[in-house]
């Protein structure tokens, strides 16, 4: 269920503006990977890379090579929607369908791409928010609109539909930058348990949260503002918080940084 | 230290030393105006000027000055201000409001004396001047069936425009469009029906009307969707732009397809006020005049078929009716402008109920 990412010199850009430039690195199956760096410095720009989001924008694109398990995610030939169907996103705020109920919401990827089967609705629901940690508190008012729910339930609501498709890897915006502390806590246990079935990369700008719960960490940085990102150091979650190797990242951790 | 860079500031205000401040008593306001009144009453009469409206101007005026000073005097600067701003908000929103009930008072004051079977029952076949019966059967019908037609035209061809423009449209072209849109909102309905009978009547009708130019309704309906679209898309459009963008990416990160998105997220969440916006355009292609009467010819008779024969509208009928030498037509005149207005106010209701039953209640 889960699949390794190779990504080798991948630079991206907003019309003329390059945002990450020769980003190389590998995600292993069934980690955690944490990207971390200041604001502006493209860690966001590389997420949205990976499961072809980033070209959503007008005059935005992409060039290196990106591959899952050996496939190239920006060939020719590639259908987007397969790609994200494999690779699927939390996004920073919480977006549920606001016409659609807590049900309909779970299931909308599934819905959306052509699954009509009540029972196979009813059971990818169930296990998608019992898989998010929701199932108890919503189980009861499924026909209720999800926008209803409070702000770390919508969060879990949407990563319930994102696993309710069973993707390969998840790919998480600063999930939990809109949430109070007790449901960023939920969701991170909630990154522990998905740990078993899906890649997990995530961007955050709380340190303590990528020295919780990524077994990787790749240290994202800027020169200065108008300078592409760049991948400054990757390695052990704990070696980065411990021991980095770049002076960068080191000044970066401890607060010293810009 | 330099004087020319550092800005002049006034002191900041002293602390009072207590949070109360003398207020006017609560039957000031009222006082005030009665007496703004009488004193208005006693300058108008006196001089021998007008009659009670220039009373209240008169009043309304004296009442704004008298409530500033007496606040000024009891309440301080900034309260006085205040009361003086309320007061004239207060009265802009009477100001627009008493236009609005005046119409509608005087809509159903004169409409109600027609109002029985026979004006929804009969036409105007074979009415002559001194008969008081007569209805407007043919106009209802007519109006329902124009409109009807515009609304199934101008509907799919408005959103689908509206969402090429906001989803597709790159550029120059969109951006064209957009313009065009944009000029077709300032077209007069006279033009509109000009251009009509120009084309459809005149020279693409007589092809399959044995070389006669044809009136129909549905030359009306044509016109009045020309009327209607400019209104469509542009509220359409605005309604789309208004659905977040995280919504869409929501979706695409599922793996739906840009169509299924559009469809199934984007258009849900724009749904009332698309709804709105097409009410409205209905709103206002239903109370055209002009068009159905270039094209459509008006009529007496019940004439069912859109596609033949003259027909007419309520709009056309109450022209017709108010022009007409006979001592009952204001009658129906007044009647029909009042079933003009129902229809269209049963017609929003409608719709914005079924928009909303769309939506999940909390």
């Amino acid at each position: 269920m889960a699949k390794r990412i190779d990504a080798t010199d991948v630079t991206a850009y907003y019309g003329g503006f390059k945002a990450i430039e020769n980003i190389n690195l590998t995600v292993e199956p069934k980690t955690v990977t944490a990207l971390i760096g200041p604001s502006g410095c493209g860690k966001s720009t590389f997420l949205r890379s990976i499961n072809r989001m980033h070209e959503v924008l007008p005059g935005a694109r992409v060039e290196g090579s990106l591959t899952i398990d050996g496939q190239d995610i920006y060939h020719r030939d590639v259908d987007v929607t397969a790609v994200r169907r494999m690779i699927g996103m939390v996004f920073q705020r919480p977006n549920p369908f606001p016409t659609m109920s807590i049900f309909e919401n779970v299931v909308a990827g599934l819905r959306l791409n052509g699954v009509r089967r009540k029972s196979i609705l009813d059971e990818a629901a169930e296990k998608a928010l019992r898989a998010a940690n929701l199932w108890d508190e919503v189980k009861d008012r499924l026909g209720k609109p999800g926008a209803g729910l409070s702000g770390g339930q919508q969060q879990r609501l949407c990563i319930a539909r994102t696993i309710a498709v069973e993707p390969q890897v998840v790919l998480m915006d600063e999930p939990c930058s809109a949430l109070d502390p007790i449901s960023t806590l939920a969701i991170e246990d909630l990154m522990f348990q998905l740990k078993d079935k899906f890649t997990i990369i995530i961007v955050t700008h709380n340190m303590q949260q990528a020295a919780r719960v990524s077994d990787r960490t790749a240290f994202f940085s800027i020169e200065k503002t108008g300078d592409p990102g760049r991948l400054i150091e990757y390695d052990n979650t704990q070696k980065i918080f411990s021991n980095p190797g770049q002076k960068k990242t080191e000044d970066y951790i401890t607060g010293r940084f810009g | 230290m330099t004087t020319t860079l550092t800005p002049r500031r006034s002191r900041p205000p002293a602390q009072p030393a207590s949070l109360r401040a003398r207020r006017l008593p609560g039957y000031a306001a009222p006082a005030l105006a009665a007496l703004a009144l009488l004193v208005a009453a006693g300058i108008v009469y006196g001089v021998d000027l007008g009659g009670p409206v220039l009373v209240v101007v008169l009043g309304a005026v004296l009442y704004l000055a008298g409530l500033f000073v007496a606040a000024n005097a009891v309440e301080g600067r900034r309260s006085a201000r205040n009361r003086f701003w309320s007061a004239l908000i207060h009265s802009a929103l009477v100001l627009a409001v008493l236009p609005l009930a005046s119409v509608v008072w005087t809509l159903v004051s004169k409409g109600t004396a027609r109002l029985d079977g026979d004006f929804f029952g009969s036409s105007m076949n074979n009415i002559g001047a001194r008969d008081a019966n007569g209805g407007a059967y043919h106009a209802i019908v007519g109006t329902l069936e124009q409109v009807g037609i515009a609304t199934a035209i101008t509907v799919p061809l408005g959103v689908l425009c509206a969402i090429y423009i906001v989803e597709y449209g790159r550029g120059r072209f969109a951006f064209t469009i957009r313009f065009f849109v944009d000029v077709m909102t300032g077209i007069p309905s006279i033009v509109t029906g000009l251009f009509v009978l120009a084309f459809w009547v005149l020279i693409v009708s007589p092809w399959f009307n044995d070389g006669q130019p044809g009136f129909s309704g549905f030359a009306a309906a044509l016109a009045l969707s020309v009327l209607m679209l400019p209104t469509v898309v542009r509220s359409t459009e605005e309604m789309l732009r208004l659905v977040p963008a995280p919504l869409r990416e929501g979706a695409y990160a599922l793996g739906v397809p840009k169509w299924k998105t559009i469809l199934r997220v984007v258009l849900p969440t724009a749904l009332p006020g698309i709804v709105t916006g097409i009410m409205l355009s209905i709103a206002r292609a239903a109370g055209e005049t002009a068009p159905v009467l270039l094209v459509a010819g008006g009529g007496a008779a019940i004439n069912f078929n859109p596609f033949e024969n003259n027909q007419s509208s309520l709009a056309l009928f109450v022209y017709q009716q108010a022009g007409e030498a006979s001592k009952y037509s204001p009658a129906r005149a007044w009647t029909a402008a009042l079933t003009l207005v129902v229809l269209v106010l049963v017609l929003t209701v409608a719709a914005k109920l079924l928009a909303r039953r769309n939506r999940l209640g909390r």
